[in-house]
Protein backbone atom coordinates (compact mmCIF):
# COMPACT_ATOMS: atom_id res chain seq x y z
CA UNK A 1 0.00 0.00 0.00
CA UNK A 2 3.00 2.44 0.99
CA UNK A 3 4.85 1.37 -2.02
CA UNK A 4 1.72 1.78 -4.43
CA UNK A 5 0.74 5.19 -2.74
CA UNK A 6 4.35 6.20 -3.34
CA UNK A 7 4.36 5.32 -6.59
CA UNK A 8 1.18 6.97 -7.38
CA UNK A 9 2.71 10.15 -5.96
CA UNK A 10 5.80 9.80 -7.95
CA UNK A 11 3.88 9.53 -11.22
CA UNK A 12 1.34 12.12 -10.13
CA UNK A 13 4.18 14.82 -9.59
CA UNK A 14 6.29 13.68 -12.40
CA UNK A 15 3.27 14.48 -14.81
CA UNK A 16 2.71 17.79 -13.45
CA UNK A 17 6.41 18.74 -13.27
CA UNK A 18 6.03 19.63 -16.88
CA UNK A 19 5.18 22.92 -18.53
CA UNK A 20 3.24 21.33 -21.63
CA UNK A 21 1.29 18.88 -19.07
CA UNK A 22 0.13 21.16 -17.09
CA UNK A 23 -0.66 23.47 -19.94
CA UNK A 24 -2.65 20.17 -21.40
CA UNK A 25 -4.53 19.83 -18.24
CA UNK A 26 -5.77 23.62 -18.52
CA UNK A 27 -6.65 22.82 -21.97
CA UNK A 28 -9.20 19.75 -20.99
CA UNK A 29 -10.08 21.67 -17.93
CA UNK A 30 -12.23 23.35 -20.88
CA UNK A 31 -13.13 20.95 -23.41
CA UNK A 32 -11.68 17.38 -24.00
CA UNK A 33 -9.68 17.43 -27.30
CA UNK A 34 -8.13 14.77 -29.47
CA UNK A 35 -4.79 14.41 -29.23
CA UNK A 36 -4.48 15.61 -32.96
CA UNK A 37 -5.90 18.64 -31.61
CA UNK A 38 -3.50 18.90 -28.50
CA UNK A 39 -0.60 18.45 -30.71
CA UNK A 40 -1.62 21.24 -32.94
CA UNK A 41 -1.99 23.84 -29.63
CA UNK A 42 0.78 23.11 -28.26
CA UNK A 43 2.99 23.15 -31.66
CA UNK A 44 4.24 19.93 -30.85
CA UNK A 45 4.24 16.25 -32.92
CA UNK A 46 1.95 13.74 -32.69
CA UNK A 47 4.30 11.59 -30.90
CA UNK A 48 5.33 14.14 -28.64
CA UNK A 49 1.74 14.95 -27.30
CA UNK A 50 0.98 10.73 -27.27
CA UNK A 51 3.89 11.01 -25.09
CA UNK A 52 2.86 13.32 -22.66
CA UNK A 53 -0.85 12.21 -22.64
CA UNK A 54 0.50 8.74 -21.64
CA UNK A 55 2.07 10.28 -18.63
CA UNK A 56 -1.09 12.31 -17.39
CA UNK A 57 -3.05 8.31 -18.14
CA UNK A 58 -0.73 7.05 -15.78
CA UNK A 59 -1.05 9.56 -12.86
CA UNK A 60 -4.82 9.23 -13.27
CA UNK A 61 -4.85 13.21 -14.14
CA UNK A 62 -6.59 11.62 -17.87
CA UNK A 63 -8.72 9.65 -19.73
CA UNK A 64 -8.75 8.74 -22.73
CA UNK A 65 -11.12 6.92 -25.08
CA UNK A 66 -10.73 5.99 -28.81
CA UNK A 67 -13.51 6.35 -30.51
CA UNK A 68 -13.11 5.26 -34.78
CA UNK A 69 -10.10 6.93 -35.54
CA UNK A 70 -10.17 9.69 -32.66
CA UNK A 71 -8.48 9.67 -29.15
CA UNK A 72 -10.20 11.86 -26.97
CA UNK A 73 -9.01 12.63 -24.11
CA UNK A 74 -10.54 14.40 -20.83
CA UNK A 75 -9.68 15.28 -17.38
CA UNK A 76 -9.64 11.91 -14.95
CA UNK A 77 -11.29 10.69 -11.74
CA UNK A 78 -10.82 14.63 -10.87
CA UNK A 79 -13.72 15.82 -12.87
CA UNK A 80 -16.12 12.84 -12.12
CA UNK A 81 -16.24 13.86 -8.35
CA UNK A 82 -17.02 17.56 -8.99
CA UNK A 83 -19.70 16.39 -11.47
CA UNK A 84 -20.58 14.57 -8.55
CA UNK A 85 -20.79 16.85 -5.81
CA UNK A 86 -22.36 19.48 -8.33
CA UNK A 87 -25.40 17.18 -9.11
CA UNK A 88 -25.45 16.68 -5.19
CA UNK A 89 -25.65 20.65 -4.63
CA UNK A 90 -28.31 20.60 -7.53
CA UNK A 91 -30.63 18.14 -5.75
CA UNK A 92 -30.06 20.05 -2.50
CA UNK A 93 -31.38 23.34 -4.16
CA UNK A 94 -34.31 21.59 -5.80
CA UNK A 95 -34.82 19.32 -2.94
CA UNK A 96 -35.31 22.41 -0.58
CA UNK A 97 -37.43 24.22 -3.66
CA UNK A 98 -39.75 21.10 -3.08
CA UNK A 99 -39.86 21.12 0.13
CA UNK A 100 -41.76 25.05 0.33
CA UNK A 101 -43.73 23.74 -2.86
CA UNK A 102 -44.86 20.50 -0.38
CA UNK A 103 -46.30 23.53 2.06
CA UNK A 104 -47.75 25.66 -1.03
CA UNK A 105 -49.29 22.33 -2.06
CA UNK A 106 -50.72 21.35 1.50
CA UNK A 107 -52.15 25.02 1.55
CA UNK A 108 -53.82 24.82 -1.52
CA UNK A 109 -55.64 21.59 -0.76
CA UNK A 110 -56.63 22.78 2.65
CA UNK A 111 -57.94 25.46 0.81
CA UNK A 112 -59.79 23.10 -1.90
CA UNK A 113 -61.42 21.46 1.42
CA UNK A 114 -62.85 24.17 2.88
CA UNK A 115 -63.98 25.95 -0.61
CA UNK A 116 -65.45 22.43 -1.47
CA UNK A 117 -67.62 22.17 1.84
CA UNK A 118 -68.65 25.87 1.70
CA UNK A 119 -69.96 25.28 -1.85
CA UNK A 120 -71.81 21.47 -0.89
CA UNK A 121 -73.38 23.93 2.45
CA UNK B 1 -25.39 10.98 2.99
CA UNK B 2 -28.33 10.05 5.26
CA UNK B 3 -29.36 6.28 5.35
CA UNK B 4 -33.13 5.72 4.68
CA UNK B 5 -35.38 5.02 7.37
CA UNK B 6 -37.35 2.34 7.17
CA UNK B 7 -39.12 3.69 9.94
CA UNK B 8 -40.59 6.57 8.37
CA UNK B 9 -43.49 6.21 6.49
CA UNK B 10 -42.65 7.46 2.66
CA UNK B 11 -45.36 9.57 2.37
CA UNK B 12 -44.12 11.36 4.88
CA UNK B 13 -40.85 12.92 2.93
CA UNK B 14 -40.17 12.47 -0.84
CA UNK B 15 -37.10 12.40 -2.17
CA UNK B 16 -35.59 14.43 -4.97
CA UNK B 17 -33.80 12.83 -7.46
CA UNK B 18 -31.14 14.16 -9.94
CA UNK B 19 -30.20 12.07 -12.77
CA UNK B 20 -27.35 13.16 -15.47
CA UNK B 21 -29.44 11.50 -18.19
CA UNK B 22 -26.79 11.79 -21.09
CA UNK B 23 -24.35 14.13 -22.33
CA UNK B 24 -27.34 16.41 -22.67
CA UNK B 25 -29.91 15.68 -20.44
CA UNK B 26 -30.50 16.45 -16.90
CA UNK B 27 -33.80 14.42 -15.08
CA UNK B 28 -35.29 15.87 -11.36
CA UNK B 29 -37.61 13.52 -10.10
CA UNK B 30 -39.95 14.06 -7.08
CA UNK B 31 -43.45 13.18 -5.77
CA UNK B 32 -45.96 15.42 -3.94
CA UNK B 33 -48.65 14.44 -1.99
CA UNK B 34 -51.36 16.24 -3.85
CA UNK B 35 -52.94 16.01 -6.63
CA UNK B 36 -51.61 17.76 -10.65
CA UNK B 37 -54.27 20.18 -10.39
CA UNK B 38 -52.83 21.82 -7.58
CA UNK B 39 -49.56 21.26 -8.38
CA UNK B 40 -49.63 22.51 -11.76
CA UNK B 41 -51.16 25.79 -9.67
CA UNK B 42 -48.30 25.88 -8.08
CA UNK B 43 -45.86 26.53 -10.92
CA UNK B 44 -47.96 28.49 -12.73
CA UNK B 45 -49.24 31.53 -10.73
CA UNK B 46 -46.98 33.76 -9.89
CA UNK B 47 -47.82 34.38 -6.54
CA UNK B 48 -47.33 30.80 -5.61
CA UNK B 49 -43.96 30.45 -7.65
CA UNK B 50 -42.66 33.13 -5.76
CA UNK B 51 -43.60 31.14 -2.20
CA UNK B 52 -41.20 28.29 -3.00
CA UNK B 53 -38.69 28.98 -6.07
CA UNK B 54 -36.06 30.82 -3.50
CA UNK B 55 -36.32 29.00 -0.31
CA UNK B 56 -34.26 30.62 2.44
CA UNK B 57 -31.84 27.62 3.01
CA UNK B 58 -30.57 28.73 -0.62
CA UNK B 59 -29.20 32.28 0.71
CA UNK B 60 -30.97 33.96 -2.41
CA UNK B 61 -33.90 35.95 -2.34
CA UNK B 62 -36.14 36.53 -4.84
CA UNK B 63 -36.58 40.03 -6.08
CA UNK B 64 -39.22 39.90 -8.72
CA UNK B 65 -41.11 37.44 -10.52
CA UNK B 66 -43.07 37.44 -13.40
CA UNK B 67 -44.52 34.55 -15.46
CA UNK B 68 -47.25 34.89 -18.35
CA UNK B 69 -47.98 31.22 -18.23
CA UNK B 70 -49.46 30.65 -21.53
CA UNK B 71 -47.83 29.23 -24.78
CA UNK B 72 -45.50 32.37 -26.09
CA UNK B 73 -45.79 33.76 -22.55
CA UNK B 74 -42.63 35.49 -20.95
CA UNK B 75 -41.06 35.03 -17.60
CA UNK B 76 -38.63 36.30 -15.96
CA UNK B 77 -37.15 35.75 -12.26
CA UNK B 78 -35.09 38.07 -10.36
CA UNK B 79 -33.00 36.92 -7.21
CA UNK B 80 -29.50 38.33 -5.70
CA UNK B 81 -28.08 38.55 -2.52
CA UNK B 82 -28.27 42.69 -3.19
CA UNK B 83 -31.13 44.57 -4.79
CA UNK B 84 -28.47 46.52 -6.89
CA UNK B 85 -26.64 43.36 -8.45
CA UNK B 86 -29.97 41.39 -9.45
CA UNK B 87 -28.94 37.59 -11.14
CA UNK B 88 -32.37 37.22 -13.71
CA UNK B 89 -33.54 33.74 -15.05
CA UNK B 90 -35.84 34.82 -17.85
CA UNK B 91 -36.96 32.96 -21.22
CA UNK B 92 -40.13 32.08 -22.86
CA UNK B 93 -43.23 29.37 -22.13
CA UNK B 94 -43.77 27.14 -25.24
CA UNK B 95 -45.94 24.50 -24.34
CA UNK B 96 -48.21 24.70 -21.43
CA UNK B 97 -51.16 21.92 -20.93
CA UNK B 98 -53.36 22.39 -17.95
CA UNK B 99 -52.47 20.13 -15.15
CA UNK B 100 -49.83 17.56 -17.09
CA UNK B 101 -46.98 19.47 -19.18
CA UNK B 102 -45.07 23.01 -18.98
CA UNK B 103 -42.36 23.60 -21.53
CA UNK B 104 -40.23 26.32 -21.48
CA UNK B 105 -37.03 28.13 -23.04
CA UNK B 106 -34.21 30.03 -20.97
CA UNK B 107 -32.90 32.66 -23.13
CA UNK B 108 -29.84 34.02 -20.57
CA UNK B 109 -27.48 32.61 -23.10
CA UNK B 110 -27.41 30.66 -26.31
CA UNK B 111 -26.31 27.28 -23.66
CA UNK B 112 -29.73 27.77 -22.22
CA UNK B 113 -31.42 24.76 -21.55
CA UNK B 114 -35.13 23.42 -22.59
CA UNK B 115 -36.75 22.64 -19.43
CA UNK B 116 -40.33 20.25 -19.81
CA UNK B 117 -41.36 19.76 -16.45
CA UNK B 118 -44.76 16.99 -16.58
CA UNK B 119 -46.96 16.17 -14.03
CA UNK B 120 -48.13 13.04 -13.47
CA UNK B 121 -51.20 11.97 -11.01
CA UNK B 122 -51.74 8.71 -9.80
CA UNK B 123 -53.60 7.61 -6.30
CA UNK B 124 -54.04 11.56 -5.27
CA UNK B 125 -50.01 12.08 -5.34
CA UNK B 126 -48.24 13.80 -8.58
CA UNK B 127 -45.07 12.29 -10.27
CA UNK B 128 -43.28 15.44 -11.43
CA UNK B 129 -39.97 15.41 -13.75
CA UNK B 130 -38.62 17.86 -14.63
CA UNK B 131 -36.45 17.13 -17.76
CA UNK B 132 -33.47 19.75 -18.60
CA UNK B 133 -32.02 19.72 -22.28
CA UNK B 134 -29.16 21.41 -23.09
CA UNK B 135 -28.10 22.38 -26.69
CA UNK B 136 -24.32 20.52 -26.33
CA UNK B 137 -22.51 18.47 -24.02
CA UNK B 138 -20.62 21.76 -23.73
CA UNK B 139 -23.37 23.68 -22.18
CA UNK B 140 -24.46 20.99 -19.63
CA UNK B 141 -20.70 20.92 -18.70
CA UNK B 142 -20.64 24.67 -18.60
CA UNK B 143 -23.51 25.10 -16.51
CA UNK B 144 -21.99 22.18 -13.78
CA UNK B 145 -18.70 24.10 -14.00
CA UNK B 146 -20.34 27.46 -14.02
CA UNK B 147 -22.00 26.85 -10.61
CA UNK B 148 -18.80 25.36 -8.83
CA UNK B 149 -16.94 29.05 -9.92
CA UNK B 150 -15.38 26.76 -12.61
CA UNK B 151 -11.84 26.04 -13.33
CA UNK B 152 -10.24 28.36 -10.21
CA UNK B 153 -11.39 25.94 -8.33
CA UNK B 154 -9.89 22.89 -10.41
CA UNK B 155 -6.66 24.97 -10.04
CA UNK B 156 -6.64 25.35 -6.63
CA UNK B 157 -7.29 21.60 -6.06
CA UNK B 158 -4.15 21.20 -8.66
CA UNK B 159 -2.22 23.31 -6.52
CA UNK B 160 -2.77 21.78 -3.15
CA UNK B 161 -1.57 18.48 -4.77
CA UNK B 162 1.40 20.07 -5.59
CA UNK B 163 1.75 21.42 -2.25
CA UNK B 164 1.11 17.84 -0.63
CA UNK B 165 3.73 16.06 -3.38
CA UNK B 166 6.18 18.74 -2.76
CA UNK B 167 6.24 18.16 0.64
CA UNK B 168 6.08 14.31 0.60
CA UNK B 169 9.06 14.85 -1.93
CA UNK B 170 11.21 16.80 0.51
CA UNK B 171 10.66 14.79 3.67
CA UNK B 172 11.70 11.44 1.73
Amino acid sequence: MVQYTRTRFDASFAALSDATRRGVLEQLGRADASITDLAEKFHMTLTGMKKHVGVLEQAGLVTTEKVGRVRTCRLGLRKLTEEAAWIERYRQLWNARFDELDKVVEELKRKEKVDGRKKRE
Amino acid sequence: MDARRESEPTSMKNCTMVERKSERELIVTRTFNGPARIVFEAWTKPELLKRWWAPKSTGVSLLSCEADVRVGGRYRFEFGHEASKPMAFFGRYIEVTPHSRLIWTNEESDDGAVTTVTFEEKDGKTLLVMHELYPSKEALDGAVAGMEGGMPETFAQLDELLVTLGASMARS
